[in-house]
């Protein structure tokens, strides 16, 4: 689908989440959703299990959990939660004015 | 101050000057204590010490979590109390980490909790094994989010886990209005509160710390001052001291005979002593009779000039002959300037502590301590003199408190409100009779000895202060001055003129005494003769008598009967 003219924004996503928990699962598949709705084939999307890597919290500052860091384009975004409200993770990822 | 009632609570040594004396040995252990104070009333300083005495003295490593300043400006704050905050994480002891809160760049989608917090949290925990941690300004988290639901019961949760984890935590928050945190958190901190003031006092700025709760302890309720020195935090406990300090029973010398005299021959070694008086009446020259007697015992004094430049009072004492500037030579005595208004209370009190651990001197002198006050002595320099006192006494020290009056009719006035801490008072004042002003001296108190209730006229010479008996004349009233000098000379004079007097009468009874032995022996001698005639006449007498019976032998031998029968005389 995508254009071979213009070249497409490059979304860098990375999910910070804990464990298998509920919201974590339910953010995994929220995001997975709203990727392919909105940004199909323009976007790499990382999940980090800050469980298993505890450090990795340190670089993103990551306080709440699920945490989905927008690395690229710049700015830095940050969405938190299960990405139960597509709304307000839009605004975040800035797909959509506030 | 320590809980006797219920099962001992285990304490969290804080280290920090004082305040481990007011609650009792310290933070609950084990258990999260929430320290409230407006900006700049020195939170973080009092946590980030907790963590670093607890390295430093405890052996207890620590966590510090900053919501607020970096790592690098906490390192800088510190260093220049003599901590090493690099070297602490270097060695694996500490763990400074920052949460660095963007609300702006953040937005909540749904269901979340803290667990990225917590994660951090543990890792660093566990990476130094830590006993205790300090969350600084953790309310910060309230304003980064705004689903305050879901805040709440993660606060609470991360209280409780603190608990679980067995850690000690201080968790500093920003006073509210009306509030001790603006979000609440005492709801969720219930073991232990602190509250941390800073307020202007008569243009003075003075701090204050309180423990508003101590769950399960019983602890100092009062507003205690607290001061950031060179050493750091300190809270200056008014009690700390106790009454349990060892009483020396040495007596010194204050430099003037007469007034050892006066109390049973010195005052005790380790004593506070209070010289009151108006201005001028020489209660600087008292001091330094016993500065320099001090300093020829070789003995470490500090002089604490707190209206005179030491060089002033070095020239001045010259004149009354006592030579200040070789002990300062000698490095025995050390004078220490200050502008009493310059700091505040607590500043000067740390200041006397810190000068005291250096020079360890073994008398100080507070001259005076009326400039302490703008006004009147009040109940917070009263409590600050209790504490400096109180140092001077734990560590053996002997005081010497100078304390102007204003005279009047509130003359001593303001010494009484001092004199209950000390334990001799001497109150000079002026006399004034015959157009003379002189100086008197009277022992107000003198705690454990016997004294003198006399006054005593304080004269200064240019050989150093004398005591001159009192002279009372025929009315019992005291003379000073020069009306003493004549009344000494008038009773001088006549105890001459009763003297010679006393020869005159001596010689004319020697001179009568001389006539009558004459007479004696004259009488004598009249004696002698009268016994010399009285024997002449009975020798003739005798031999007249003798001279008759030979006669009258004779005679009968010549009528031839050789007896005789019939004596007729012729």
């Amino acid at each position: 689908m995508t254009d071979p003219k213009m070249k497409p924004t490059q979304y860098v996503l990375r999910l910070y989440i804990a464990g298998q928990t509920p919201k974590s699962l339910a953010a995994v598949s929220n995001l997975n959703r709203i990727c392919e709705e909105f940004l199909q084939g323009q976007y790499e999307v990382e999940v980090i299990d800050l469980l298993e890597n505890p450090h990795l919290a340190e670089g993103d500052q990551i306080i709440a959990i699920p945490t989905l860091v927008r690395k690229l384009p710049e700015p830095i975004r940050k969405v938190i939660g299960d990405l139960s409200d597509t709304e307000k993770t839009l605004i975040g990822l800035q797909l959509k004015p506030r | 101050m320590i809980d006797k009632f219920l099962p001992r609570l285990d304490k969290c040594p804080t280290g920090i000057a004082g305040f481990d004396d007011i609650s009792g040995g310290g933070l609950p252990r084990g258990r999260p204590t929430l320290l409230s104070g407006y900006a700049g009333t020195g939170k973080s300083l009092f946590a980030l010490e907790f963590i670093l005495h607890g390295i430093e003295r405890y052996q207890e490593h620590g966590v510090f979590i900053s919501f607020e300043e970096s790592p690098k400006d906490l390192a800088v704050n510190v260093a220049s109390l003599g901590f090493d905050l690099a070297r602490y994480q270097a060695d694996g002891q500490l763990r400074v980490i920052q949460i660095e809160l963007e609300p702006q760049a953040l937005i909540e989608a749904g269901e979340f909790d803290l667990d990225g917090l917590f994660i951090r949290l543990g890792a660093a925990i566990d990476a130094v094994g830590a006993k205790r941690i300090a969350l600084d300004g953790a309310e910060n988290l309230f304003a980064a989010f705004t689903d305050m639901r879901i805040l709440r019961a993660e606060f609470h949760r991360l209280m409780r886990w603190l608990k679980e984890r067995g850690l000690t935590a201080i968790i500093t928050t920003e006073r509210g209005k009306d509030a001790l945190s603006r979000h609440g958190l005492e709801e969720y901190i219930a073991d232990c509160v602190i509250a941390l003031d800073h307020r202007i006092e008569r243009e003075l700025a003075t701090r204050r710390l309180r423990i508003v709760k101590y769950r399960g302890s019983a602890h100092g309720s009062n507003e205690y001052p607290f001061v950031f020195e060179k050493q750091g935090f300190s809270v200056m406990p008014i009690t700390s001291a106790g009454l349990s300090y060892a009483v020396s029973s040495e007596q010194v010398s204050s430099g003037i005979a007469s007034l050892d005299a006066m109390v049973a021959g010195g005052v005790y070694r380790g004593s506070s002593i209070l010289v009151s008086g108006t201005s001028g009446t020489g209660k600087s020259s008292l001091a330094v009779h016993m500065v320099d007697a001090a300093c020829r015992r070789g003995e470490h004094c500090l002089y604490l000039a707190m209206e005179e430049s030491p060089d002033q009072i070095e020239r001045n004492m010259k004149s009354i002959g006592i030579d200040l500037a070789q002990w300062r030579r000698a490095g025995l005595l050390n004078f220490h300037a200050v502008r009493p208004t310059a700091s505040g209370l607590e500043m000067h009190l740390a200041m006397l502590t810190r000068l005291v651990d250096e020079i360890s001197p073994k008398l100080v002198v507070v001259d005076p301590i009326t400039a302490f006050a703008t006004g009147a002595i009040d109940e917070t320099v009263k409590l600050m003199l209790v504490r400096a006192v109180d140092l001077f006494k734990t560590k053996g020290i002997t005081s010497l408190l100078t304390c102007l009056t204003s005279g009047g009719t509130a003359e001593e006035a303001t010494a009484v409100g001092v004199s209950s801490l000390v334990d001799v008072w001497l109150t000079l004042r002026n006399l004034e009779a015959a157009g003379e002003r002189t100086r008197g001296l009277y022992v107000s108190k003198a705690r454990g000895m016997a004294h003198s209730n006399q006054v005593r006229e304080f004269i200064l010479t240019n050989a150093g202060v004398r005591l001159e008996d009192v002279v009372l004349d025929e009315h019992g009233r005291i003379l000073t001055g020069s009306a003493r000098q004549f009344h000494e000379e008038l009773t001088r004079a006549e105890q001459k003129v009763s003297a010679a007097d006393q020869e005159r009468r001596r010689a004319a009874l020697e001179r009568k005494r001389h006539v009558l032995e004459e007479k004696v022996a004259v009488l004598h001698a009249e004696f002698e003769d009268d016994v010399r005639a009285l024997d002449a006449e009975l020798e003739r007498e005798a031999l007249r008598v003798q001279a008759s019976g030979r006669a009258l032998g004779d005679m009968a031998t010549q009528r031839g009967s050789g007896q005789t029968t019939q004596h007729t005389p012729r």
